[in-house]
Formats: structure tokens, C-alpha cells, sequence
């Protein structure tokens, strides 16, 4: 595999040919913010928070390869502003109730709404009536909460057999949906495994909350992105 | 010329409520009224909910008493995942639940007397506004504000220490707890600097009964018998009678000290209660079903638990029981203003209890939970620092929750409170042409001795929009006064 020569916020690196931006990044302890994106998940683009200046032109992080000299900027204001603004129109589109949710203190959105400082939304809130479907007897998924950015579309499903999680219906009314004939004898390792691709608290295993107590939770003591900042400063 | 006097919102009190009180042509009290104006709707949105979420769920109802709330949903979910009906938790579970409670009910009724009472008796009931509150405490009454503050922050920081946060926090799980307690921790609340350590909270619980008997010695007819009125009374006790503030059997008894309520399983609740509904209040009307709407009718709280207990179990609080219970030899009690004579006999109990469970290994290391053969409904009850509340849910094959019924604290109270409303504005308006800030006042006085908690959920500080209007008998408003 061949190598190449990319810029990242005026330093450096070397990458293999074919890496996305979004990877190499976090190798080199650069965080950029992702949400849809997963390591060792095909990326897929669909959140743009991972948005950067790539060559001048804002691009998603996670779905664009490297290239020879080509020079990427990961924050700015404006970088800032557009990521921001996706937090907001998250919230607003859902109905986020972190105060009640179990995944408070361990929720990507909820942690990247704290690091972009997003304490109201701009956006009106759309309150939309969704459901909890709970008929799985490992898992529930509760649409309220799903940002549809796939992550257990992607991840969970057996390998050239139907897919146990796909999107359902079209446009604004598009949600994920379980098949519950092939889900259900999940396990509880599998149901944890699904609990954890999800990055906000949409897919939750069942009979099994709050037991991580506050101060001991993921994001309790450090923002998101300081793991990957604190590997970059040892660099 | 018959008037309708408006006191709205009631104030140091926890929510929105209002007062409406009609005089006749002869300026007697004909018709008087608690409103309570806000509606809540968690029985209904708690549904459809898995159920683990509850007990963090439901306590949203209240910032002052969450824990409350928190843990009466996680006793009744105990039941759901088959961890019994209150005594199948692992003991590190179930103690620190308590020390949790404890906790809760020593900083509540803190600001409950401290914060929301105390004007009333240091300033009297018609003193001046302007000084008649927690800032004119903290003016002219430093050491007891100072006091009042640091007692309450003990009481959160238990809290803390036990739920995660001060308020809101989600230690308690179904079928037990999610954390020990630390070293440090038991450390800093047994051993912690002057006065931040249970044994100065002791010594402070001392000092504000002898503030209160005091005051009493001085205010024997304002405090025997204001608003006083005999009525039944209900509470949790322990099984052997003891009071116990987590769990019990519930246990009624009516003013002559007959059991009305003989000693029965919470799970059994609604054989026992029921509730009605009246156009003018979003507050129900519980009673106990034996004695029918018109006479089941009972108080709850800090007074009931004095009636209904057999004694108490830690030896500081029993000395004072015993007072307390000498005082009408033996007899229920139902001095309204007694409330807050039996509000501080709970303080120094439940410091008591704090100081015996952070000195038991069990809080520190042992199993944090457990479950059994799950169950499709479950039924906790607790004494809140309000009086009893129920918490009772029933799931669906899926886990979500499918029906929720809460009686809260405050709603049981809903009738004496009125009945209280009604002799105070009776003592104090009856005859008079001209109603004042003081008269009003008063009629808040009966109602603050029952620390309500109207909405569960606000509480102002400041200048309250108190309004009275003067209406004729046609209902046209004659004059308008504002607080």
C-alpha cells in the first residue's frame, strides 16, 4: 500500500492511500467530532458532523480518502458553526429527554452538545410522536431518540444474511427498523453489542438501567474528543 | 354586601395554589377553598416507558423531594423484578436507600422550618412582609440562617453521595442501588470539619427544638390552637409499631386513637384507599374506603407519624416522642401548628439514623442488587418528609409500563389543609370589613403547616403577585389589593 503526504491543521502526516481523513486524524491524536462515523464500520457520511475545509471546500471527514499534499483544516469558526448547528437540528428534530434518558453521561449527542456548548437549540422543536418498540425480549429501540445515522444497520446483521436492523418508510418518517423474527434469539452479548453501536439511547438493552452511577460515567469527567486530544499531546 | 377574597398564589409553600374564600352579607366565612391550579401529568407519560426508567422518570415531579419520589418508584419496581415487597434487597442495597431517605427527609424538613416556617414565628403572623422571609431571617437571625443553610447542604450532600447528585439523581435501581459508599465519604459526614459532621447536626437538631418549645412556652394559644382540629391519621409503621420512615405496614388511626387501619401490607393499598375527584382542584380527594368520602378523610406527615407510632426507635428522638405524646396524654394530637414540633423530633431521628447506617460496614462493600421471578405489578410506599406516598405500577408483556397511580403526599392532605384554610379564615376574617395582609397571611400559615408541595416541582423566592379582590354579590369587582 502506498503512502502519501496529507496536511492536517499545518502539520504533516503520513497516510496509506485509501485512509479516511477522519481516521487519520485520530491516529495522530487530531479529534474531529463524529457521530454516524464508527471505527471498523463502513462509514457512511450521513451526519456531517465530522465536516471539515479539505482543499477549501468543507467535506465529510469520514467519507473522504486521503490524498497526496492534500491539505486538511479541522476547526474553525465556521467549522464550529455548521457543527453546532447540526447538534441543534438533532435535538430539535427528536425528542431528547436527557434528564430521564439512561444514556445521559455515556450519549455522543448529548456529549457533543456539551463540547459546542449547546445549552438551547436555535431550532423550534418539532415534538414529533414516535413510539417504543419493545417487542424484542433483549432490546427496545426507541424512536424518540434514533438520529437514523445507521450505525446498527451498518454493524449488526449477519454476514450475507438479512439485516436485523434497516431503515423503514421514506423521507421524514424514515426509522429503523428490527426484525424481530431473526433478532429474536439475541443474546445478551449481542444485545449489549447493539446498546453499544448506537451513539445515542435508541437502542437500549432491556431490564438493565442507571447502573453506572453518575461521576463514573463516559462523559462525566472529561469532554468528548479528550481521549484522542491526550494521545496527540504525548506525540 | 357578600365579598369573594382571592389569595393567589399561596406562597412559601413548594408549587402554585391559590385560596378563594366567600363572605356572606354579614361578612361571615361562607364558602373557603384551596385551589390547586397546575396540572401535572406523569401518571399518564410514565406510560409506555420501560420500566427501569421510573424511578428517574418520576422524580422530576419534585426538586425538593426527588429522592422521595426515586425511591417509592424503585420500591415498587423492587416487587416487579422480584426482589421482594420490601425486605429482599441485599443489605448494602437497602441501607443505602435509607441513608439516602434519611438524608432526603433531614435537608427537606430543614427548609421546610428554617426557610419557610420560621418567618412566621419570628416576625408573627402579621408582621411585616417586607422582613416576614428567609432574607429577613438571614438580616436579623444570622446564626439560625447560617444554620439553616449548613444543615440543608448536609442533607444534600448525603444525597449526593448516595443518588450521584443533589437533586435528580439515579442511585436508587430496581432491586437495589448502583453504588457503595466511599471512605471518604463515610469519613467526611461522621469526621468532617466543624460543623459539616453528623455530630454537630445532632447538636443543631437540639437547638432548633429548643428554639421551637421555647416559642411554644411564649405562644401557647398561637401554636395549640391555630387551625386545630381533630382528624384521622395515617402513616407507614414498622411492624413491632416502631416508626419507620422507608418501609412498614400502613396503619390508621382516627382522634380518639382507635385503629382505623390495623396494621396493613402496602401492597394491599387499594383495598383500603380510594380517591375523588372535585371540579375546582386538579388535587384529588383521597380516603380510606371503610369510613366512606364524608368521615374517611386523614392527615399524613410529620403529625400523623407522631399518632400512629408506638415509639421511636433511636433514643435522642423517643425523649422527645415522649414529651411530645406527654403533652396530650398520649392521645392523638390535632394541633395543626404541632407539625412543626413533630417536623423537628423527625430531624433529630433522622440524623440519629444517618449516624447509626454511616457507621455500618454494609454501606461500603457487599452486593448492590438483586432479582427474582418477575412480576407484572408492584406497589411502593414510603414516608415522604410530606406524609405517605404511593407509588404503584403495572407492565405489559414488553416491559413498558401500562398504568401508573401516584397519591402524593400533599394530595392526602388535601382536605385537612382545607378544613384548615376554612377555621383560619373563619378566626381571622369573620366580621371584619377590612381584610389585611396579616389576615391573609394567616390563612397561608395553616396552610404552610403542612409544608405542601403543590405542584412537586417550583418554588419562588421574592415578591409574590398576592392579589384580594373585593367582588359584590353580583360578582362585580368592587376594590383589588395587591401584595
Amino acid at each position: 500500500m502506498s503512502m502519501v503526504i496529507i496536511t492536517i491543521n499545518g502539520k504533516e502526516f503520513s497516510a496509506k492511500t485509501g485512509e479516511m481523513v477522519v481516521d487519520v486524524a485520530r491516529k495522530n491524536g487530531i479529534y474531529i467530532p463524529t457521530l454516524c462515523n464508527m471505527e471498523g464500520v463502513i462509514p457512511q457520511g450521513s451526519c456531517r458532523i465530522c465536516t471539515c475545509l479539505i482543499d477549501g471546500r468543507t467535506m465529510a471527514a469520514c467519507t473522504t480518502p486521503v490524498s497526496h499534499r492534500m491539505n486538511v483544516e479541522t476547526n474553525n469558526a465556521e467549522l464550529e458553526k455548521i457543527r453546532t448547528t447540526i447538534v441543534e437540528l438533532l435535538f430539535a428534530e427528536g425528542n431528547h429527554y436527557c434528564p430521564t434518558c439512561e444514556r445521559s453521561g455515556n450519549c455522543d449527542l448529548q456529549a457533543l452538545a456539551y463540547r459546542f456548548n449547546v445549552l438551547v437549540s436555535q431550532f423550534k422543536q418539532i415534538f414529533p410522536t414516535r413510539n417504543v418498540d419493545a417487542k424484542n425480549p433483549k432490546i427496545l429501540i426507541d424512536h424518540n431518540r434514533c438520529i437514523q445515522c445507521k450505525r446498527c444497520i451498518r454493524r449488526m446483521g449477519g454476514s450475507g444474511k438479512p439485516a436485523w436492523f434497516s431503515f423503514k418508510d421514506r423521507g421524514h418518517k424514515v426509522k429503523v427498523n428490527i426484525d424481530h423474527e431473526l433478532t429474536a434469539d439475541f443474546t445478551d452479548e449481542m444485545a449489549q453489542k447493539a446498546m453499544d453501536t448506537c451513539p445515542v439511547g435508541a437502542i437500549l438493552k432491556k431490564e438493565k438501567g442507571f447502573d453506572v452511577p453518575i461521576g463514573r460515567r463516559k462523559y462525566d469527567t472529561e469532554p468528548i474528543g479528550t481521549e484522542i486530544e491526550k494521545e496527540g499531546a504525548k506525540l | 354586601m357578600s365579598r369573594k377574597i382571592t389569595i393567589e398564589p399561596v406562597t412559601r409553600v413548594e408549587g402554585h395554589g391559590k385560596v378563594t374564600i366567600q363572605l356572606d352579607d354579614n361578612n361571615q366565612v361562607a364558602q373557603s377553598r384551596l385551589h390547586i391550579v397546575e396540572f401535572r401529568g406523569f401518571e399518564r407519560f410514565v406510560q409506555g416507558r420501560p420500566y427501569w426508567e421510573a424511578p428517574v422518570l418520576v422524580q422530576r415531579l419534585c426538586g425538593i423531594c426527588p429522592v422521595s419520589h426515586h425511591l417509592a418508584a424503585a420500591k415498587a419496581l423492587d416487587v416487579i423484578v422480584g426482589a421482594g415487597t420490601g425486605h429482599g434487597l441485599t443489605p448494602t442495597g437497602e441501607k443505602m436507600r435509607r441513608l439516602m431517605h434519611y438524608g432526603q427527609i433531614f435537608q427537606s424538613h430543614v427548609l421546610h422550618f428554617f426557610h419557610l416556617a420560621s418567618p412566621d414565628l419570628l416576625f408573627g403572623i402579621d408582621g411585616d412582609p417586607a422582613l416576614r422571609n428567609v432574607i429577613g431571617v438571614a438580616l436579623q437571625h444570622k446564626e439560625l440562617a447560617v444554620q439553616a443553610v449548613m444543615m440543608r447542604k448536609y442533607g444534600q450532600e448525603i444525597i449526593k453521595a448516595t443518588a450521584g447528585k443533589k437533586v435528580h439523581g439515579t442511585g436508587a435501581i430496581p432491586g437495589g442501588i448502583n453504588k457503595h459508599l466511599t471512605a471518604a465519604e463515610k469519613d467526611f459526614f461522621l469526621n468532617g470539619a466543624d460543623p459539616m459532621n453528623i455530630d454537630k447536626m445532632i447538636d443543631w437538631c437540639h437547638g432548633a427544638l429548643d428554639f421551637f418549645k421555647g416559642y411554644h412556652a411564649q405562644n401557647k394559644d398561637l401554636i395549640d390552637k391555630f387551625a386545630a382540629h381533630p382528624s384521622n391519621h395515617v402513616s407507614l409503621v414498622r411492624k413491632d409499631g416502631a416508626m419507620d420512615l422507608y418501609h412498614g405496614v400502613l396503619r390508621g388511626v382516627d382522634a380518639n386513637g382507635n385503629k382505623i387501619l390495623n396494621d396493613v401490607d402496602c401492597q394491599t393499598y387499594l383495598d383500603h384507599f380510594d380517591e375523588e375527584v372535585k371540579s375546582w382542584s386538579y388535587m384529588k380527594f383521597p380516603y380510606l374506603k371503610s369510613l366512606g368520602k364524608e368521615k374517611g378523610w386523614y392527615r399524613v406527615g410529620p403529625l400523623a407519624r407522631m399518632n400512629t407510632a408506638d415509639f421511636i426507635p433511636t433514643p435522642l428522638a423517643q425523649k422527645e416522642f415522649e414529651i411530645f405524646k406527654a403533652y396530650t396524654n398520649g392521645k392523638p394530637n390535632g394541633m395543626t401548628m404541632h407539625q412543626h414540633w413533630a417536623r423537628l423530633i423527625e430531624i433529630l431521628h433522622s440524623a440519629e439514623m444517618m449516624k447509626e447506617l454511616l457507621n455500618d460496614p454494609d454501606l461500603m462493600s457487599g452486593e448492590l442488587t438483586t432479582k427474582g421471578t418477575k412480576q407484572k405489578e408492584g406497589v411502593g410506599i414510603l414516608e415522604a418528609p410530606r406524609g405517605t406516598l404511593f407509588h404503584h405500577y403495572r407492565i405489559d408483556d414488553n416491559d413498558q409500563i401500562e398504568m401508573a397511580n401516584l397519591i402524593v403526599s400533599t394530595t392526602s392532605n388535601n382536605k385537612p389543609m382545607n378544613k384548615g384554610v376554612n377555621l383560619a379564615a373563619k378566626q381571622f376574617m369573620n366580621g371584619q370589613t377590612e381584610i389585611t395582609e396579616g389576615m391573609m397571611n394567616a390563612v397561608e400559615v395553616a396552610i404552610r403547616a403542612y409544608d405542601p408541595c403543590l405542584s412537586c416541582a417550583t418554588h419562588a423566592l421574592g415578591k409574590m403577585p398576592l392579589e384580594i379582590k373585593l367582588l359584590d354579590a353580583n360578582g362585580k369587582l368592587i376594590d383589588k389589593m395587591d401584595k
